[in-house]
C-alpha cells in the first residue's frame, strides 16, 4: 500500500486505489469531490502523489472537466443552465448578471460562503428556460432583472434561520 | 526496409516509423513549424507543417503523420500554402501587437512566420488576450497574453527535464499553460532551467531582466562594479554577433565589459578551479571516511533545486560546495573587497551565466553574509550580448584583453565546466593528484565527454576503482537516480548538469542553437583543453596565491564558512 500524507478524508479513498496509475486519476477526483464537495489544493497535490503525476497535470487535468470545482460550495449553490433552450433564450445574460451581483465568476464560492456559482450544460427543464437552480430549487423564465430579488430572498432565510 | 514516397515529385526513403517531416527535410524542402521539438512528442498542435498528401481529402501534419510507401506530398501546394497563411493570420489575432518592445523582438519564430508568409494587413479582427504577466520568480518571467499553446515548454520541461512544472490548463478558448493552481512560477515545482524559454517560439517565456538594475549600478559613482563571466560564454557570445559558432570571444569578452564600465572583470573559471580544488578534496574525504557515496556535484542550480524538491534522499550526497559564481562572490566581497580597500556594501558584483537558475541561486538566502547578498545580478548570455551592443560596441573589431588579477587566472579544466562531462574529467585530475601526488596520465576521459545524456567511465586511481558518471538533463538526472535507488546502478561520483549537454546548451544561451551549434560550441572548450598550458585545477598559481594569503587549505574552516553550503527539502506544492 503506498498511501502517503493527504487531508484525512481521503486517505481511505486513495487507500481504495491501490498501485493505481495515471488512468484512475479522474475516478479517484471524483470520490474526493464526492467526499470533500470540492478538491482542495492538498488534495490535488495528495492524488498527485498517490498516482506519481506532477500537481500541475493532476489540476491541469481537473480544470478540463465542468465537474470538478476548487473552493467548497457555499450555503446555497447556484447552477446556471447553459443549455441550448436556455442559452437562445437568454441564460448568458442571467449568468453575467449573477457574477455582477455575486462578485464571483462561475465556479467561485463568495467570500462569506453564502453563495456559490456553477455553470451546467441542462438541467432538463427546458419548459422554464432560462432556467436556475439554488441547492436543487427550480427558478424559471427569469430576466437579469429578477436576479437580485431572488438573491435577496435567499439572504433573508439566512438571517431567519440564524435567529 | 526503406519506404519510398515523393515530396513535390523527387523521389526520397524514409525510415519505418519516420514522420513525414524528416524526409521532406531531408528532400531540401523547409515546411514551416511551431510546435515541433526534436526528441520530443509531436502533437501536431500548430498544424504550421500541414502537406498535401495525394488522394487524401484533408491536410496531414507532417511533423505527426506517418510515412507511408507510395506517398505523394506536396509541401507548397496553393493549398498547403493558404491554409499556413490562415493559422499565422488566426494566431496574430490573439497576438498582442507589441513586437517593438518584446524580449523575443528580433528571434520570434511568429513573427519570422508572418514575415515568411508575406502577411502585410490584418484579415481578422484584433482580439488579443489580455496580458497576465508572471514576474513572480526570480529568473523566468510568463507572459501567457503572448503564448500560442504550441505546448512545446510542457514538453521540454515534462518530457526532457522530467520536472513537469507547467501543464495545459482549462479547456477551449480557455485553455492555458499554468503551473500548479494557476500560481506564480515562484511557488511551482520550476527549476529554473530556462529549456522552456529556448524552446518558446514566442516572448511568451523569457528571462528576468536584470540589464536595468547592472545599468544603474554601472551608473554609480559610489559603487566598485565587478562581473565575472562563466566559462561557456566565451564560446556562445559571439554567435551573437554574427561570429562562427564555437569562435572562443574570451579576450573580446573582458574588452568589451571594460567598455560597458565594468571596473573589474574576473573569470569564473577562476573560480571553477576553486570549486574543483574543494570538490576534489570532499570527494577524497568521502573516499576515505566511507561516504556518503556517490558524491553528486553541485554547481548546477537548477539541479539543486530538483534534488531538493523530488529526491530530498540523496542531499547528504550533494557536495557541500557552492557553485563557482557563488565561489566568486563570496571571495570577491571578502578577499577581493580587503585587498582593493573597498566596503563590501559598495561593491555591486555582476555574474554573466548560460543560465536562468543562476538568478535563483543568487537570490538564495544562504547565499549572502551578514545582509549582503555575495551576487547582485545575473544576466544571461543573451542579456549580456544586449548590453554590448546597446553600448554600441563592436565586439568583433576590439584588441582581446586579459581578465584581472586576482581572480582572472584559470587552468583549461575550470574552462571545460562549459561542456557536460567537464567537472567530472577536471575534478578527477584534481583527485588524482591528491591520491598521488601526481595528475593522471591520460587527462582526457573520453568516455563522458560527447553529447549523451547518461555516460559512465571506470577509473582507477592509487589501486582504487571508481565508478563515475556525467548526467545531463533532470530528466536523465531522475533516471539515474531511481535506478541507483532500486540498485540497479552503483556510482562513486556523478556530475549533473542541470541542461541537456551541459551549460554550452543552457536556458541563458543565444537562442540560436542546433544541436550542430552545441557540437561547436563543446568542441571549442575540449580544443582549449588541449591546448592548454596548465590542465590540472591545483596548476592554478591565483589559487595556489588565494589558499596561501587567505584560504589556508581546501575544506578548512575558512572555506567552510565561504566556500560552502547546506541544503534543505522543499515542498513546493505545499
Amino acid at each position: 500500500m503506498k498511501v502517503k500524507t493527504g487531508p484525512e478524508k481521503i486517505i481511505p479513498i486513495l487507500a481504495a486505489y491501490p498501485e493505481a496509475g495515471r488512468d484512475s486519476l479522474i475516478p479517484l477526483l471524483q470520490d474526493v469531490q464526492e467526499a470533500e464537495g470540492y478538491l482542495s489544493r492538498e488534495a490535488v497535490v495528495a492524488v498527485g502523489r498517490h498516482l506519481g503525476l506532477p500537481a500541475g497535470k493532476v489540476y491541469g487535468v481537473a480544470t478540463f472537466y465542468n465537474q470538478f470545482r476548487f473552493s467548497p460550495r457555499g450555503r446555497y449553490h447556484i447552477q446556471v443552465c447553459r443549455g441550448t433552450a436556455c442559452h437562445v433564450r437568454g441564460s448568458g445574460t442571467l449568468l453575467g448578471r449573477l457574477e455582477r451581483e455575486l462578485k464571483i465568476a462561475a465556479g467561485e464560492t463568495g467570500r462569506d460562503g453564502l453563495f456559490s456559482l456553477e455553470v451546467v450544460s441542462c438541467i432538463g427543464a427546458c419548459g422554464l428556460a432560462p432556467v436556475i437552480s439554488v441547492n436543487g430549487e427550480y427558478h424559471g423564465h427569469l430576466t437579469g432583472d429578477d436576479i437580485p430579488a431572488l438573491l435577496e430572498d435567499y439572504r433573508n432565510r439566512e438571517t431567519d434561520e440564524d435567529d | 526496409m526503406k519506404i519510398p514516397i515523393t515530396v513535390n515529385g523527387r523521389t526520397v526513403e524514409a525510415e519505418p516509423g519516420e514522420m513525414l517531416l524528416a524526409p521532406i527535410r531531408r528532400a531540401g524542402y523547409s515546411v514551416p513549424t511551431l510546435c515541433y521539438g526534436e526528441g520530443m512528442t509531436p502533437t501536431g498542435a500548430c498544424r504550421l507543417c500541414v502537406v498535401e498528401i495525394e488522394g487524401r481529402s484533408g491536410l496531414a501534419t507532417s511533423c505527426a503523420t506517418p510515412a507511408e510507401a507510395g506517398m505523394e506530398v506536396l509541401t507548397h501546394s496553393p493549398r498547403a500554402v493558404e491554409a499556413r497563411r490562415t493559422i499565422v493570420e488566426l494566431l496574430l489575432a490573439r497576438h498582442p501587437d507589441d513586437c517593438l518592445y518584446c524580449a523575443r523582438h528580433g528571434f520570434c519564430r511568429l513573427q519570422d512566420l508572418a514575415e515568411d508568409l508575406g502577411i502585410r494587413r490584418r484579415r481578422f479582427p484584433a482580439d488579443p488576450l489580455p496580458t497576465r504577466l508572471d514576474i513572480s520568480s526570480p529568473a523566468i518571467a510568463r507572459d501567457p497574453a503572448k503564448c500560442i499553446l504550441c505546448g512545446k515548454c510542457v514538453r521540454v520541461c515534462e518530457e526532457i527535464q522530467g520536472v513537469a512544472a507547467i501543464d495545459f490548463s482549462g479547456r477551449g478558448s480557455e485553455t492555458r499553460i499554468a503551473a500548479a493552481f494557476d500560481e506564480g512560477m515562484n511557488i511551482s515545482s520550476c527549476v529554473y532551467c530556462g529549456q522552456c524559454v529556448r524552446a518558446c517560439p514566442t516572448g511568451a517565456l523569457a528571462e528576468q531582466d536584470s540589464t536595468g538594475r547592472v545599468l544603474e549600478a554601472l551608473q554609480d559613482p559610489e559603487l566598485t562594479v565587478v562581473v565575472q563571466h562563466a566559462p561557456s560564454i566565451s564560446v556562445t557570445l559571439g554567435e551573437e554577433f554574427g561570429l562562427p559558432a564555437g569562435k572562443d570571444v574570451d579576450g573580446l569578452l573582458a574588452a568589451a565589459l571594460r567598455r560597458l564600465g565594468f571596473d573589474r572583470v574576473f573569470d569564473t573559471s577562476f573560480s571553477a578551479d576553486l570549486t574543483i580544488m574543494e570538490e576534489s578534496s570532499e570527494l577524497v574525504r568521502r573516499l576515505e571516511t566511507g561516504g556518503p557515496l556517490p558524491l553528486l556535484t553541485s554547481c548546477s542550480p537548477g539541479w539543486i533545486k530538483f534534488v531538493e524538491e523530488f529526491h530530498p534522499r540523496f542531499i547528504p550526497h550533494l557536495s557541500t560546495c557552492k557553485s563557482p559564481q557563488q565561489m566568486l562572490g563570496a571571495v570577491i566581497k571578502t578577499h577581493f573587497a580587503k585587498l582593493a580597500g573597498i566596503v563590501p556594501g559598495k561593491i555591486f558584483s555582476v555574474a554573466i551565466m548560460p543560465c536562468t537558475a543562476k538568478k535563483f541561486e543568487a537570490a538564495r538566502p544562504e547565499m549572502a553574509r551578514e545582509g549582503l547578498p555575495d551576487i547582485d545580478a545575473v544576466l544571461t548570455t543573451r542579456e549580456i550580448a544586449r548590453m554590448i551592443r546597446m553600448g554600441g560596441i563592436d565586439l568583433a573589431r576590439l584588441e582581446p584583453e586579459e581578465s584581472d588579477p586576482p581572480f582572472g587566472e584559470r587552468t583549461t579544466a575550470g574552462k571545460i565546466f562549459g561542456a557536460g562531462g567537464g567537472v567530472m574529467e577536471a575534478a578527477l585530475r584534481n583527485a588524482h593528484y591528491l591520491l598521488t601526488g601526481s595528475p593522471p596520465e591520460r587527462l582526457e576521459l573520453k568516455e563522458i565527454r560527447g553529447p549523451a545524456g547518461i555516460k559512465e567511465a571506470e577509473v582507477e586511481i592509487a589501486g582504487r576503482k571508481l565508478r563515475v558518471a556525467a548526467v545531463s538533463g533532470t530528466g536523465n538526472a531522475r533516471r539515474v537516480l531511481e535506478e541507483m535507488e532500486a540498485g540497479l546502478r552503483e556510482l562513486d561520483f556523478i556530475e549533473v548538469m542541470t541542461c541537456p549537454g551541459g551549460c554550452v546548451n543552457g536556458g541563458g544561451q543565444p537562442y540560436t542553437a542546433d544541436p550542430e551549434t552545441i557540437r561547436k560550441r563543446v568542441r571549442a572548450l575540449y580544443r582549449l583543453d588541449r591546448s592548454g598550458e596548465r590542465r590540472v585545477s591545483r596548476e592554478n598559481r591565483s589559487i595556489q596565491r588565494l589558499y596561501r594569503e587567505f584560504l589556508g587549505e581546501p575544506l578548512s574552516e575558512k572555506s567552510h564558512r565561504l566556500l560552502h553550503t547546506a541544503y534543505s527539502p522543499r515542498d513546493v506544492t505545499k
